[in-house]
């Protein structure tokens, strides 16, 4: 349990995919101007995260590995080159449908999230947690807790910086530095905050 | 029809400098940030991103009356995702040991943004002759910006252009420090929103408040 809790912390907080890797950056520069917005947008993400992850997983165990089809036959088949395609349709495909299953059972929820779900299929920080899953041979465990971190990590960025940008709404910056320029620098001293937690190891 | 006439000319030039993709449409930052701690990465993302973008709006451009309003992001992704595979599998063959340094950002060109947004926006209501151009200019503008953080990142980050040491030996002697910081998450921002703000009061846009 503590290893997981450990890789947890560690996604979120040390090594978070939005400030230490910047993946994610667009829609994070782009959605975070209201914090409803960004709070359906993070729960969003770290719901496609959390699942795409683990299916990734299952699918490059079973499917892409090599000698992964041997049962079908085919015991020297090396479908690696295959996983960029593959990783990206199964997140375009999960989104697809979490979107008509939201729509068709809880048109409430629908209503607060339901539009963020195109967007997340193009989203950095989902494809690149699957990537990071496929770099390092996590184990599905692994994998499952890897990608609800890196999803509420996310989360937890877009969401400081939203409310941020509420208060940087007063400010009077130079026109050039407005809008992107001002939550570029905000977005750097928050990377900055979050390098204090590199001290942290269990 | 000129193949490359004022229209065409325009096409380019509106991607490289007036509609720069990083600096105006706020699309592509992911690896501008990423990849550009030194040059050598960034030059060969550069490449890459290049080749993806302006393939990718030809192909869209070609099947654009065939494809299905619906489905049209699976597709999309689908031959964005093809040409990826090519890029990384031939910077794997070429350049082993850069490929390794980008790890996992080869891959992320997918879901650059950028590409996305030039088939959806342009290729998928334009000509193949035009898209092309069009990506091409985006993506020579998106290089041109990736090289100047990366090259200011290098140089002054750890005195180094290309591997090759730029700063003097006398500088270090007389007390100067590598400014570390550029290394790091928060320098790159800081660099980017720079460097945005001084194209930005050059061309003259102005982000509307909302």
């Amino acid at each position: 349990m503590g290893h997981y809790l450990t890789l947890a912390v560690k996604t979120i907080f040390i090594e978070n995919i939005l400030l230490a890797y910047f993946l994610g950056m667009c829609s994070f520069l782009a959605c975070s101007k209201q914090i409803k917005t960004s709070t359906g947008l993070a729960l969003a993400t770290t719901f496609i995260a959390g699942v795409t992850c683990p299916l990734n997983w299952v699918l490059r165990e079973y499917v892409l590995r090599k000698g992964s089809l041997a049962w079908a036959g085919l015991p020297n088949l090396d479908l690696n080159y295959l996983s960029f395609i593959v990783f990206i349709a199964t997140i375009a495909a999960l989104t697809q449908i979490t979107e008509m299953v939201v729509d068709r059972y809880s048109p409430a929820l629908y209503a607060a999230v339901g539009i963020f779900l195109p967007l997340i299929a193009v989203n950095c920080a989902v494809l690149g947690a699957t990537f990071f899953m496929d770099q390092r041979d996590y184990t599905f465990k692994e994998s499952l807790v890897y990608g609800v971190s890196a999803g509420a990590g996310w989360g937890l960025a877009i969401i400081t910086l939203s409310a941020l940008r509420k208060k940087l709404w007063y400010s009077n910056p130079p026109d050039p530095l407005k809008g992107l320029g001002m939550a570029m620098v905000t977005t750097g001293f928050m990377a900055m905050a979050f390098m204090a937690f590199a001290g942290i190891s269990f | 029809m000129a193949i490359f006439g004022k229209k065409e000319q325009q096409i380019v030039m509106d991607g490289i400098w007036n509609k720069n993709p990083i600096a105006y449409l706020v699309m592509g930052i992911c690896s501008a940030l990423a990849v550009t701690v030194k040059v050598e990465t960034a030059l060969l993302m550069a490449i890459g991103t290049s080749f993806v973008l302006s393939f990718a709006c030809m192909v869209i451009s070609f099947l654009r009356n065939y494809i299905p309003s619906n489905v049209r992001i699976i597709i999309q992704l689908t031959v964005i995702a093809s040409l990826v595979i090519i890029v990384d599998q031939v910077m794997k063959a070429y350049a082993y040991e850069i490929s390794k340094q980008m790890s996992v950002f080869v891959g992320l060109i997918i879901t650059n943004t950028l590409v996305m947004g030039r088939t959806e926006g342009y290729a998928m209501n334009n000509p193949p002759w035009p898209s092309f151009l069009d990506g091409l200019g985006n993506a020579i503008g998106y290089s041109g910006m990736i090289l100047t953080v990366a090259g200011m990142r290098e140089i002054f980050g750890s005195g180094t252009f290309l591997g090759f040491q730029v700063i003097p030996q006398a500088f270090y002697q007389a007390g100067y420090i590598n400014n570390s910081m550029l290394l790091l998450a928060p320098g790159a921002f800081f660099l980017l929103a720079a460097i945005v703000a001084l194209q930005r009061s050059i061309s003259g846009y102005k982000e509307e408040q909302q």
